[in-house]
């Protein structure tokens, strides 16, 4: 299984920007003046080559470049699943674009060992005049398959869209979502080694697009190997062992899916698994009492962005109590990104509650037991005050963040289910049954 | 991970095809045409040429018809106006006749070269989302004209047959290698103008002028025994001459057998099918970036 299906070796691809007149338009003045320029340019080049003794031309930078894609290499082992994330025009597109060699690169190299497949689009060159069946033909074909191959899996590529009663009616008849169905369907059929998908799944509904990633896990189960690209981070740590964040050109993260997820999610959020206030002048607080960091960590006692829904985790809090003698109460709250508060819990530890303190550093830890959140960031706010009378020492809203991940092995809340969970908590409950036979109950 | 073994990993036969390997690298300058490609990319060929002549007359109502009136009414106006007014010379054939058995081949060139120049244009959004040879686009359009000529060489037989000058000599055979050379020369130009388009807009403007005055400069309104005799050869540099010319006289008789000038145009053909494929070739890297 460590056969290399895609290897992939400093590619970079730059763009002219800019000087570009309406869409797709280069000035002929530009191309003319070019060329008559070009002997000389070469003529320099050939003579800083000889004086520097290198064959190699450097390609000078230029202000009306850019490069959309620089220095990426990874390799992808035969028969791994690996998603590639990260922001909108970091380079996403132009990597599956080069891997799919619809563009060429600029520089570097790449190695494809195996028949690729590439979905960039819902409904690769479906005509609107044609029929569904006429159109299922046209898009096999250009995906990469073969005429007998098509023949072969119609009855299946029609059943799969469930749309077999419009087979015959041009699509542009048809509703987004026949248009979709129907489309998808030919993209599941193809047998590729090498399938590469960019964020197709992310139309049609709820139900189809599940049959759909079922289908690509089908695939995976054959061997074969899938480069996702998706914006949906719980369907890329569901999908993929492997993820790469792409960002500004660059591949910068590279490991485990939850991992690069995470990070990926946590750094959209601006937010990070720890903070820290190195000065007590500055840390949140007041004349009793200051935070002085807040933390994720794993039973280990290591910081994790990434935490897997299996695994309790520890939010730890630290802080100086500057004078003596009060009584003072830990709390975490804990949010969903869209708002919704998930619980509140409050320090109950027995050997400080209602104890005043002493002054000195303080570090207490929460544990949240394995398997009762759900999958997705939380973040976590924290403060510390007295109850009698009522103050509020310090309170830091949205201070850390993680991220909950379920790699959907069956032994979590989910089960043997792997599509999306409503809930922002999913406790792992004990069920009883009792079933009584049909005599005994007449 | 985990190997599962599937029940259809089990009946999947053993035979496993050797993987092919693709090496993807940025090309400098002049590239290879890739025939062998070529004709494993085959079918998608097939399907681009299927897809063109099943939409050509989607919705329309009087359907292929239209392969038929185009150079029927051509003809029309060339024998009223050309034939009947100025009294233009057919080397001895009936004017309608004369001028449209070199229309047949005529629209054939004309519409096949109007198609391939915009085709890659056109098809912007295939190019932009999957990888196939961006050769068989402009191919895939001339080739979908062949339904068309078809129809049309019916039309113009049974237009023979009317004027009773059916005659069945060997010399029929030219008229198929005729429809070769309308096509190596439509496909050539076609080459250069699509790949051109993609950059320049410009082009798509200009071909319909271009083809305008290629209509002229060609013997399809007139005989071209009006050119005297070093004339008469340059001017097969121009491949529709030796098309035109190759036409009539397999089907009618008139003029001269091909000669020196069908070889020129021949050779001018080529020249331009060779040169046009290998500058398609070199523009290609960059077409799915500027198109």
């Amino acid at each position: 299984m460590d056969e290399i299906a895609v290897r992939v070796d400093n590619i970079g691809k730059q763009y002219r920007i800019g000087t570009r007149r309406g869409p797709g338009t280069v000035m002929l003045r530009e191309v003319l003046t070019d060329l008559a320029a070009a002997p000389f340019r070469k003529l320099r080049a050939l003579g800083q080559r000889l004086a520097a003794g290198s064959t190699e031309i450097q390609r000078p930078a230029r202000a009306d470049h850019i490069w959309a894609l620089r220095n990426a290499s990874f390799e992808v082992p035969r028969g791994q699943v690996i998603g590639i994330i990260g922001p909108n025009g970091a380079g996403k597109s132009t990597l599956l674009k080069i891997l799919s060699r619809i563009t060429e690169p600029t520089e570097g190299r790449v190695e494809i060992h195996g028949r690729v497949g590439s979905l960039l689009e819902v409904g690769t060159g479906f005509h609107p005049e044609l029929t569904g069946l006429e159109n299922v033909f046209l898009s096999g074909a250009l995906l990469g398959m073969r005429k007998t191959e098509i023949e072969r899996n119609l009855d299946e590529i029609v059943a799969f869209s469930e749309i077999d009663k419009f087979i015959d009616t041009p699509v542009k008849h048809y509703s987004s979502g026949m248009y979709v169905r129907l489309a998808f369907s030919v993209a599941a059929h193809l047998e590729p080694e090498i399938l590469i998908v960019d964020e197709v799944l992310a139309v049609g509904d709820v139900a189809f697009q599940r049959k759909c990633l079922n289908k690509m896990e089908d695939v995976h189960h054959h061997g074969r190997t899938i480069l996702f690209v998706s914006h949906n981070m719980d369907a890329v740590t569901r999908l993929c062992e492997r993820a790469l964040l792409i960002s500004n050109g660059g591949i910068q993260k590279d490991g485990p899916a939850g991992d690069v997820a995470s990070a990926y999610l946590l750094s959209t959020l601006k937010m990070d698994a720890v903070q820290e206030w190195p000065s007590s002048d500055t840390a949140p607080g007041n004349g009793v009492a200051r935070l002085r960091r807040l933390r994720v960590r794993d039973e280990a006692g290591a910081t994790v962005e990434n935490v897997d829904v299996r695994q309790p985790l520890g939010i730890e809090m630290v802080f100086d109590m500057l004078v003596p003698g009060h009584v003072v109460m830990p709390s975490l709250m804990f949010y969903t990104r869209s708002g919704t508060c998930v619980f509140s819990a409050q320090d109950l530890d027995p050997e400080w509650r209602r104890r005043p303190r002493p002054a000195g550093r303080f570090t207490t830890t929460a544990w949240i037991p394995p398997n009762l959140l759900a999958e997705g960031a939380l973040l976590v706010s924290c403060g510390l005050s007295s109850i009698k009378p009522l103050e509020v020492h310090y309170f830091v809203r949205d201070a850390v963040a993680f991220n909950v991940t379920d790699p959907a092995e069956g032994d979590s809340a989910r089960g043997d289910w792997d599509g999306s969970i409503p809930g922002v908590i999913r406790p792992l409950l004990k069920w009883d049954t009792s079933h009584e036979t049909p005599d005994s109950t007449s | 991970m985990a190997e599962e073994v599937t029940p259809e990993a089990l009946t999947t036969p053993a035979l496993v095809p050797p993987l092919v390997t693709t090496v993807i690298e940025p090309a400098r300058g002049w590239v290879p045409l890739r025939v062998r490609e070529l004709w494993e990319y085959r079918e998608v060929l097939y399907y681009l040429i299927w897809r063109d002549i099943k939409v050509k007359y989607r919705q329309t109502l009087i359907g292929a018809a239209w392969a038929i009136v185009q150079p029927l009414m051509t003809m029309v106006v060339f024998s009223v106006f050309l034939g009947k007014l100025a009294k233009v010379p057919s080397d001895g054939a009936p004017y309608p006749l004369f001028t449209f058995a070199a229309l047949v081949p005529w629209s054939f060139f004309a519409n096949g070269l109007t198609q391939s120049a915009t085709s890659l244009v056109a098809s912007g959004n295939l190019i932009t989302k999957v990888y196939f040879p961006r050769l068989l686009v402009p191919m895939g359009r001339v080739l979908a004209g062949l339904p068309d000529i078809a129809l049309s060489f019916l039309v113009l037989l049974g237009l023979v047959a009317m004027y009773g000058r059916l005659q069945w000599t060997l010399s029929v055979l030219w008229l198929p290698l005729m429809a070769v050379l309308a096509l190596l020369t439509a496909f050539g130009i076609g080459l250069w103008l699509s790949a051109l388009n993609v950059q320049y807009r410009d082009i798509q403007h200009a071909v319909p002028f271009l083809v305008q005055i290629w209509l002229f400069a060609t013997p399809i309104a007139y005989p071209s025994s009006l050119l005297a005799e070093p004339w008469r050869t340059i001017y097969g540099l121009n491949p529709m001459v030796g098309v035109v010319e190759g036409f009539r006289w397999g089907l009618l008789g008139t003029g001269r057998p091909p000669g020196i000038p069908l070889v020129v145009s021949v050779a001018a053909a080529l020249v331009l099918v060779v040169s046009g494929a290998f500058f398609f070739r070199r523009v290609e890297r960059t077409f799915a970036d500027v198109i």
